[in-house]
């Protein structure tokens, strides 16, 4: 019975937490969807955006969800770079090309922060208070973080099914010779994709620095969750990602109610292995 | 173009090959390496006749340190506290020793990179080729048991400061020195502060899944239910975890009134944080490591309240009256000199960390000094009959071959955020009572 | 012996790991010995790596799984059972080779990204798994007691020896990369790393072949996961299972050349070597992961076949010797 009252209070944190997971899935779920790359840079991306809020917020004085919109444009140029100078040489090439080339650019972003900012932990001291809802306590940053994670689904769904460059990026992840045929510009669609796969990163860890403490090396252990999400909502469908980060943000709640919480990171990856063999296409399906 | 690219590309990575080949060069002749630094030593002396007939020996003192990677708050500030001790001693010329030899030193390092997989090879490459004398061990447990291998390896004695885990000391070493009071006896003074407080108080243990967290929170399980406290929740989390969310509502279902955990400097802050915006109650909150750090009132109100053990602290530090009253040999400058001196020289206020690390120093100077040779034997035997004072507090070593260098003679006070007049957070001693400059903050106040 | 010529491309990577294993005895310099273990060590686990990576062309983002597995199960009966390290190094080969057998079984179904998530997923899973498992210390691990080493006549002693083993090893992975590769066995992975459908097709059993080459790739980093902690004196879980480590591997085989015997020796040298360097040296000490990073790069988008593959390309008369 307690463990139930345990459940109950833990679950709305975790639903909420899960939308924000999800968005960072979204970004490298993307990025493999349209290209076949699994961005190893993802989780430094992460960290560059916890690091924009911490310098606009804290040095600034800009309001974190203000500064959203500079880390999304700024990520955005970010990705699109990375695409040109590390992947696109390698956009045919075998898959432990693009993984090592994505992983030489984690390497450099990591070495360049730990000279700049050293690993040190930094905190956004921020709070949006909170309230109760029955036996549990309501963050507002994180409410406020949910909603702001399913606006950008909403916004990515539209972008891609209502405008041109959405539509192009669909029609190359289904099939890029194809959509090359059909005078779809892949280059620049496969950079914009990128683009926008790190823009979701960078927002992603904006968010999640409003209630975490955070360092230069704290984007791995998101990277690792990216992977669990995108491989639970389907690798390659950026919608299925928020449904991906809600199970996680649930498993997280939920499990330390029954176990110790040191069993959760077991029960995260066993099961990431096991949806791999079972469904790889993910629970809600993927591009085949 | 595409050919003239790869050409210019296996030539860097021609060069990188050389680089790397040519990187261990230097250490082809070490075994002449002593004895030549002897001869210069020697020449030196004979050019400048106008100094004492004096020999002037530099000892190297080899160390890793935790540049990068998750133990670099507390790394470089150990590192900060030993420098400042070198600095100091060698400013002052040295210190001399009866047959007129005047001993410097001169510090050696490399960054570990938090991580043990370079530790050993390291600590080697210290060893054999930078010639260091005397080592001190890097920061944390993990790092330390893997140091200390080497070491003992060959024979070197290694001043273990930032290192309070038991285990390392069992292992039958003969060369290992612990500064710090080892982690079993970590949270002692604590409970028995508690005990004063609050008798009925019903106890979580929440503590990070590592080695260190690990073995101070079992250890102090039995000297809990001893003072007859219930404890009503013992768990561990995983270093990666992000949200503690759950786990402090964990600790709110189970009843606890006191929280006794953490681990290191980034998931005590987020543990910190998470228990401010749950606001659960708890009538006090210790956590390891994180709250003794300068960074911590960065988490703001969050910070309040929170209390943590301390090595030592500038507000209770040790005195030479107290080293009489206990009949103990004392040595070294007082607390606020040291503290003084290190603010002049790196800008903010001495943490445990850095005055670990600077009496580290010291008490191998003193060790040197009462060996009056820097002889590894006789300094060891020094060391294992020491019974000293300092501002950092007593240094004696378990001499015997079952737990040999384990502290015995440290011991640690309980520290606590609180509000100052002017409404500023500020760190006061509250246990134990002959040295507490405030009373414990029980219960925190809840909002 | 009469196909001597089909064993010349052993010939310089025996030359290069004997002549690694010599150096710090010829100089009796223990911290060149240090250093040669380390590369040593990296040669040992990049060759066995290479024998999926290579032959199969599966890329294992979790390979350091079986050493720390086979690692700790092999201290574990070191520590508290008494057993020899002989006895141990055995078991944590035999017992990384049985997970490698039973993963295999499963996950090799798995192509291209999909089995390069799941090793990563298998790798995190059994670092958790480790750090709740009281019969190896939990999150304290295991610290070995010194008396272990007495045995051996002291730690000293005792290390030294360690650095012999590893030479072995090392000497066995290549061995084994050797003969995999110029067997029929390895034509079949061969096969299946160009076509696994149409290797069906031409009679390789492609799962039994893929399961055999896994557990192959990982006796040996089970073995020396067991030397490493044993010299290292302790382990924890964290310090059994790096990622980041499996990752290294995985350049390594990159840099010097996939699918070759030397390549594998080539880059685990070249890479740890500048490491090495870069964390030692004054001038790039803040900065060595970026220009490791930068260096990295360049190699993956300009010489994708590695040291040795490139040199296979432009000379191809050396084809013979370098494998």
């Amino acid at each position: 019975m307690q463990q139930i009252s345990l459940l109950l209070t833990s679950l709305p944190d975790g639903i909420l937490l899960g939308f924000v997971y999800g968005v960072a899935a979204m970004g490298l779920t993307l990025i493999w969807g349209v290209m076949d790359v699994i961005n190893l840079s993802h989780g430094p991306i992460i960290a560059l955006g916890m690091f924009g809020t911490f310098f606009l917020f804290i040095r600034s004085g800009i309001n974190p969800y203000l500064g959203l919109i500079p880390i999304a444009i700024v990520g955005l140029l970010l990705g699109v770079v990375i695409y040109f100078v590390a992947v696109h040489r390698v956009i045919n090439a075998p898959h432990l090309s693009s993984l090592l080339a994505t992983f030489s650019v984690n390497m450099i972003i990591i070495g360049i922060g730990t000279a700049v900012v050293t690993t040190s932990p930094y905190n956004v001291d921020f709070n949006m208070g909170s309230f109760q809802l029955g036996s549990t306590t309501v963050l507002g940053t994180r409410l406020i973080a949910a909603l702001i994670a399913i606006l950008v689904t909403g916004g990515l769904y539209l972008f891609l099914f209502r405008t041109r460059p959405g539509k192009y990026i669909r029609a190359v992840t289904n099939n890029r010779s194809a959509a090359e045929l059909m005078g779809i510009p892949s280059t620049r669609i496969l950079a914009l994709s990128f683009g926008l796969g790190t823009m979701l990163a960078a927002v992603s860890g904006a968010l999640i620095s409003t209630f975490f403490p955070f360092s230069i090396l704290a984007g791995g252990s998101y990277e690792l969750k990216s992977f669990v999400i995108g491989v639970l909502g389907g690798l390659g469908n950026p919608i299925g990602a928020l449904f991906g980060g809600l199970i996680l943000g649930v498993l997280e709640g939920a499990i330390p109610a029954f176990l110790e919480t040191s069993w959760v990171p077991v029960i995260e990856f066993g099961l990431f292995v096991v949806i791999l063999l079972v469904r790889p296409n993910g629970l809600f399906g993927a591009k085949q | 173009m595409k050919r003239s690219f790869a050409v210019l590309f296996s030539l860097i990575f021609v060069l990188t090959l050389i680089l790397s080949a040519c990187q261990p060069a230097p250490a082809e002749a070490p075994a002449e390496e002593p004895a030549v630094e002897e001869v210069m030593e020697e020449e030196a002396v004979a050019e400048e006749p106008a100094e004492e007939m004096a020999e002037e020996v530099t000892l190297v003192i080899g160390f890793t340190s935790s540049i990068t990677g998750k133990q670099e708050v507390s790394s470089k500030r150990q590192v900060n506290g030993l420098t400042l001790w070198m600095d100091q001693v060698n400013e002052a010329g040295g210190f001399t020793l009866s047959d007129g030899t005047v001993v410097k030193f001169a510090a050696q390092t490399y960054d570990d990179e938090s991580n043990t997989e370079r530790v050993q090879e390291l600590y080697t490459r210290l060893i054999a080729e930078d010639n260091a004398d005397f080592l001190i061990s890097p920061y944390s447990s993990g790092l330390t048991s893997a140091a200390s291998i080497v070491a003992e390896q060959n024979g070197k004695i290694m001043i273990t400061t930032g290192a309070a885990d038991d285990d390392a000391y069992k292992t039958g070493n003969t060369s290992l020195f612990q500064l710090y009071t080892p982690g079993s006896l970590y949270m002692s003074s604590t409970v028995d502060m508690l005990k004063e407080l609050d008798p009925d108080a019903k106890v979580a243990i929440v503590y990070e899944a590592v080695k260190f967290a690990t073995g101070v929170a079992q250890g102090i399980v039995p000297y809990l239910e001893a003072n007859g406290f219930e404890v009503v929740l013992e768990e561990g989390y995983d270093t990666d975890t992000a949200d503690f969310g759950p786990i402090v509502n964990k600790i709110a279902g189970s009843g606890a009134t006191v929280l006794l955990g953490g681990g290191h400097y980034p998931d005590g802050t987020a543990l910190a944080r998470a228990l401010y915006e749950r606001n659960i109650g708890l009538k006090f909150a210790y956590l390891l490591v994180a709250p003794a750090d300068t960074k911590f009132p960065e988490l703001g109100d969050a910070a309040l309240g929170i209390a943590v053990s301390s090595q030592w602290e500038l507000a209770a530090t040790h005195t030479e009256a107290e080293a009489g009253n206990m009949g103990v040999e004392w040595f070294g400058p007082t607390g606020e000199e040291f503290a003084s001196a290190y603010e002049a020289a790196y800008g903010d206020p001495p943490t445990y960390h850095v005055a670990g690390g600077y009496t580290a120093g010291l008490v191998l100077q003193k060790a040197i000094m009462d060996a009056d040779s820097v002889d590894t034997d006789a300094v060891k035997a020094a060391l294992n009959a020491m019974n000293l004072m300092t501002f950092f507090g007593g240094t004696q070593f378990d001499s015997s071959e079952e737990a040999h260098g384990l502290q015995t003679a440290h011991k640690m006070v309980v520290a606590q955020w609180q509000l100052n007049a002017d409404g500023e957070l500020e760190r006061v001693i509250v246990a134990p009572a002959d040295v507490a400059t405030a009373d414990p903050l029980y219960p925190i106040p809840t909002r | 012996m009469k196909n001597w010529r089909n064993h010349l491309g052993l010939l310089l990577p025996m030359l290069v790991v004997i002549g690694f294993s010599l150096w710090p005895v010829i100089t009796g310099n223990i911290s060149t010995r240090e250093s040669a273990f380390t590369i040593l060590k990296a040669i040992a686990l990049a060759s066995s790596l290479n024998i999926l990576l290579g032959y199969t062309g599966y890329v294992s983002f979790g390979h350091i799984v079986f050493y720390g597995f086979g690692g700790y199960i092999g201290l574990y009966f070191v520590n508290q059972q008494d057993w020899s390290i002989w006895a141990g190094m055995l078991v944590g080969g035999i017992s990384a080779g049985i997970l490698a057998f039973l993963l295999g079984k499963a996950i090799l179904r798995l192509r291209g990204a999909y089995f390069a998530l799941a090793t990563i997923g298998i790798n995190e899973a059994m670092k958790a798994l480790f750090n709740n498992l009281d019969l190896f210390g939990g999150p304290i691990g295991m610290v070995l007691n010194f008396s272990v080493y007495k045995a051996y006549g002291g730690a000293a002693k005792a290390l030294g020896m360690a650095f012999y083993i590893m030479a072995g090893l090392t000497i066995i992975a290549l061995i084994i990369s050797h003969l995999v590769r110029t067997s029929k066995f390895g034509l079949g992975l061969l096969a299946i790393r160009e076509d696994e459908d149409a290797a069906e097709v031409m009679g390789v059993v492609a799962p039994d072949t893929k399961t055999w080459a896994y557990v192959l790739s990982a006796i040996i980093p089970g073995m020396v996961g067991v030397l490493f902690f044993f010299k290292n004196g302790n382990v924890e879980p964290h310090v059994a299972f790096p990622l980041h480590s499996s990752i290294e591997l995985l350049v390594m085989v990159m840099l010097g050349g996939q699918g070759t015997v030397l390549g594998p020796i080539l880059g685990a040298f070249a890479y740890q070597g500048m490491r090495g360097y870069f964390v030692t040296s004054e001038f790039f000490k803040d900065i060595q992961l970026s220009v490791s990073g930068v260096l990295l790069l360049l190699i993956v988008l300009f010489i994708p076949a590695g040291a040795v593959g490139w040199l296979r390309q432009k000379f191809p008369t050396l084809r013979r010797v370098l494998q």
